[in-house]
């Protein structure tokens, strides 16, 4: 195997593409481009990534290409593929993939012994019939490499080739693209493949693979008096506008554009009274600025201030009063602004809680 | 749903309602409709705007002026109090949606952005929208590797912190899933801009230029056609790129925003392919697969693939063609009175950048140019704005887009008359809202 760090002409002609396709990155959109221009640092950027070893490359290449590049040695059958189905997949996907609860079905229905002779599936023309996963994919490498990375969907990557070859065999046998007891294995995929109902059903004849690629529709450039159908076709219902909950309620509280009320009021509803807790008052009201609840700060410590007062007959209001209007010499010589902006139920709320 | 909002004959009066009614009685008569009780109020305050607005001179004094309001008076919180800054408490509706029943699992499913809220191309972090398909991982920096593999001279591992002391590139970019207004090909489906568009975002993006790393890597230039992107996460999504897109603008990103990527978009490192789909983007990015074939993977195979009306099915669709949609005013909302409104909305294209955006107030017939507000970037939002004086009467509000490479944004109907309504994905038509002389705003479509 080429070996990176032993070819220093390699590194060279390397460095020299670096910064001719950082030159072309840049250009797009007009940004510096000093970072990589200067072939003495090529050496040094060389230095960055290390080989991956066979180990690695194992563990993370799992991808399973149509052609059955990546697939692993390994055999299962539907029969066995049946029970692991009940055991990790059913729940989800039903007992013959055919559930619509959770995800789209994947199997049953609309899958005609024509369509597999053809290769193409017919139903996929009827705009009402259900379309599922067998009768959508082209190609047996796309399940067998879906399931080996990412299900069961609450533990990826836990089954081992053979559990997988079993479920897809499962699949295959539900979709009667093979018979139960056919043995899919690294060889045998094939014929499958060669039974799978919309094998020709793909197209990559658009415009939307290449940014060079032509659009298959344009819009009218017509400015002024356009012959165009202006009849509203299409809108929706008032029984559906509260579908996805009150709008009132998704567009900004104000705002010049508020939101539609769609939820149904009702008119005798009270607001729901919350419980106020006096600590997050005195963050709410800037008390936290001068006094700490446990050591003195600019002011005294809220719980000296307890201390001091509990119990007094009254504190509540003589408390309240030093709040409001602020005062001096008790604690020391600082001074205690006005607190003019404690509201009439926060300062009744924090004065008793300070006294009781 | 109350027909008889604020002000059943809106726009009468020249100001706002806010100046002139009092805060209880319009949070009562928008909650709770007209009634004898609040009619009555409703009449006495207009007969007071009334006689404002006929003398001039005279106005009425603003009691939050006069009476001081308390944040004028008070000491402000310390600094740090939010040692990582929120927004403020009355901003609470601007959140991140899901469409009820779209889903049937909260971890394959979406979270729209709220864009009838956004101002400018720049979406905040924590408002892009999310979309996974088997749920969000918050992945260890440290213990994040990825590799490079398939058609080079040597696979190579590289740790984070290497690629972060690599040539750094910033770009802008709008981010679009490719199922973005899936909902709307066959009617008018769900109510506001954030169902309908709101799987679309703009971020600045920094990470390292892909090309950089595969020509590291000394990938096959005679062989490569394509890359695979792969994630480390349960669902290890992979994706075919173009290797046109890889060698040109594809950035292996870890910054957003001027900070890292959300976990919800793929922290540490993911995949920006600047003008292609969402799904390829690949978030959590463990591995890039140098290749000579498309991989036809779950997402390019059964998913993300455009079924035709003749029964074919168009794989490997990606580019995301231009698009435009007004989002101000836009479907849920409501008009409160007459007079000028700036029409605002974006434009985007995954082919270049954004030329010009057109606005119609008459769903179609005639068109004007709206203003475009820098920077116009390629591949990247285009917010547009636009002059608009509300007569009261009902209008249909549309904008179209034209990019760089000369392609219109086409209608709903000639979309439709070439795709049909099954395809899903790829709806980039223009966007119908309609306003009734009520004010209200509504997802329609025309023809």
């Amino acid at each position: 195997m080429f070996s990176w760090a032993e070819s220093p002409a390699r590194v060279i002609a390397i460095a020299a593409l670096y910064a001719a396709s950082l030159m072309a990155c840049m250009e797009s959109t007009e940004r510096g481009a000093a970072a990589i221009t200067n072939p003495e640092y090529s050496d040094a950027l060389a230095e960055f990534g290390r080989e991956a070893t066979a180990e690695e490359l194992l563990a993370w290449d799992i991808d399973v290409r149509p052609d059955f590049n990546g697939l692993p040695d390994g055999a299962g059958d539907a029969y066995t593929g049946e029970e692991i189905w009940l055991d990790k997949c059913a729940s989800c996907h039903g007992d013959f993939g055919d559930s619509n609860e959770i995800f789209s079905p994947l199997a049953l229905g609309n899958i005609t012994e024509a369509d597999i002779e053809s290769g193409r599936v017919a139903a996929l023309m009827n705009r009402s019939a259900v379309r599922t996963t067998l009768m959508k994919v082209a190609t047996v490498s796309t399940l067998w490499d879906y399931i080996n990375r990412a299900m069961p969907w609450n533990a990826p990557k836990s089954l081992s080739a053979d559990e997988v070859y079993s479920l897809v065999a499962y699949l295959l046998s539900l979709g009667y693209i093979i018979e139960p007891d056919f043995e899919l294995n690294q060889d045998s995929i094939h014929e499958a493949q060669a039974r799978m109902p919309n094998r020709d059903g793909m197209t990559t004849e658009h415009g939307l693979w290449s940014v060079s690629g032509t659009p298959d529709v344009q819009g009218s450039r017509c400015v002024s008096n356009c012959d165009v159908d202006t009849t509203v076709s299409s809108f929706i219902p008032e029984y559906a506008m509260n579908a996805h909950g009150n709008l009132k309620d998704q567009m900004r509280d104000y705002s010049p554009y508020p939101g539609l009320q769609t939820a149904a009021v009702d008119d005798a509803a009270e607001p729901e009274v919350v419980p106020v807790n006096p600590t997050d008052l005195l963050a709410a009201n800037g008390c936290l600025a001068c006094h700490q609840m446990d050591k003195s700060l600019v002011g005294p410590a809220f719980n000296a201030i307890r201390e001091k007062y509990q119990g007094q007959a009254d504190a509540v209001a003589y408390l309240s009063e030093k709040i409001r209007a602020g005062g001096s010499g008790v604690w020391g010589s600082m001074p205690m602004p006005p607190m003019a902006q404690v509201d009439a139920a926060a300062l009744a709320t924090i004065a008793t809680w300070l006294a009781e | 749903m109350k027909r008889e909002a604020l002000g059943g004959v809106p726009g009468v009066i020249q100001p706002a309602p806010e100046s002139f009614l009092e805060p209880d009685l319009i949070r009562d008569i928008s909650e709770k409709g007209v009634n004898a009780s609040r009619r009555n109020l409703l009449r006495a305050a207009l007969a007071t705007a009334t006689a404002t607005v006929a003398g001039r001179a005279i106005a009425t004094s603003d009691p939050d002026i006069v009476n001081i309001p308390e944040w004028s008076k008070m000491l402000g919180n310390a600094v740090a109090t939010n040692p990582y800054g929120l927004p403020s408490r009355y901003e609470s509706n601007v959140i991140r949606r899901q469409s009820p029943g779209l889903t049937q699992t909260d971890q394959a499913s979406v979270a729209f952005t709220p864009l009838q809220h956004m101002f400018g191309m720049i979406t905040p972090s924590g408002l892009h929208f999310e979309r996974h398909h088997q749920g969000w991982v918050d992945v260890d920096p440290r213990r994040h590797r990825l590799m490079i593999n398939g058609l080079v001279a040597t696979p190579l591992v590289f740790t984070l912190d290497e690629l972060m002391r690599m040539p750094s590139v910033s770009r802008m970019h709008f981010l679009e899933c490719g199922a973005n207004t899936a909902l709307e090909w066959g009617n008018s489906a769900v109510p506001t801009v954030q169902y309908t568009h709101g799987m679309l975002s703009c971020s600045e993006f920094t990470g390292v230029p892909l090309s950089l790393l595969l020509e590291r890597a000394g990938f096959d230039r005679s062989r490569a056609t394509v890359i695979l992107a792969e994630g480390a996460d349960g669902s290890s999504m992979t994706r075919t790129i173009n290797i046109e897109n890889a060698l040109d603008d594809v950035i292996v990103a870890y910054g957003m925003n001027g900070e890292m990527l959300r976990p919800e978009n793929g922290y540490p490192l993911r995949l920006v392919v600047p003008g292609v789909q969402g799904v390829s983007w690949v978030k959590w990015l463990r591995r890039i697969e140098v290749g000579d074939m498309p991989y036809a993977a779950k997402d390019e195979a059964s998913h993300y693939v455009d079924l035709m009306p003749d029964g074919m099915t168009r794989q490997y669709t990606s580019i995301q063609e231009a698009k435009s949609v007004i989002t101000n005013p836009s479907g849920g909302q409501k008009l409160l009175t007459h007079g000028f409104y700036n029409i605002t909305g974006l434009a985007w294209s995954g082919r270049g950048h954004v030329t010009q955006v057109e606005v119609s107030t008459d769903g179609g017939r005639n068109w004007r140019p709206a203003r475009l507000e820098g920077p116009v970037l390629p591949k990247a939002l285009t917010r547009f704005n636009y002059d608009w004086v509300w007569d009261g009467s009902e209008a249909l509000l549309q904008s179209r887009v034209t990019d760089s490479t000369g392609y219109v944004q086409p209608s709903m109907p000639a979309l439709r008359e070439v795709r049909g309504s099954r395809s899903i994905y790829h709806n980039n038509a223009i966007q119908t809202w309609r306003v009734l002389a009520s004010g209200e705003v509504h997802n329609v479509q025309l023809g």
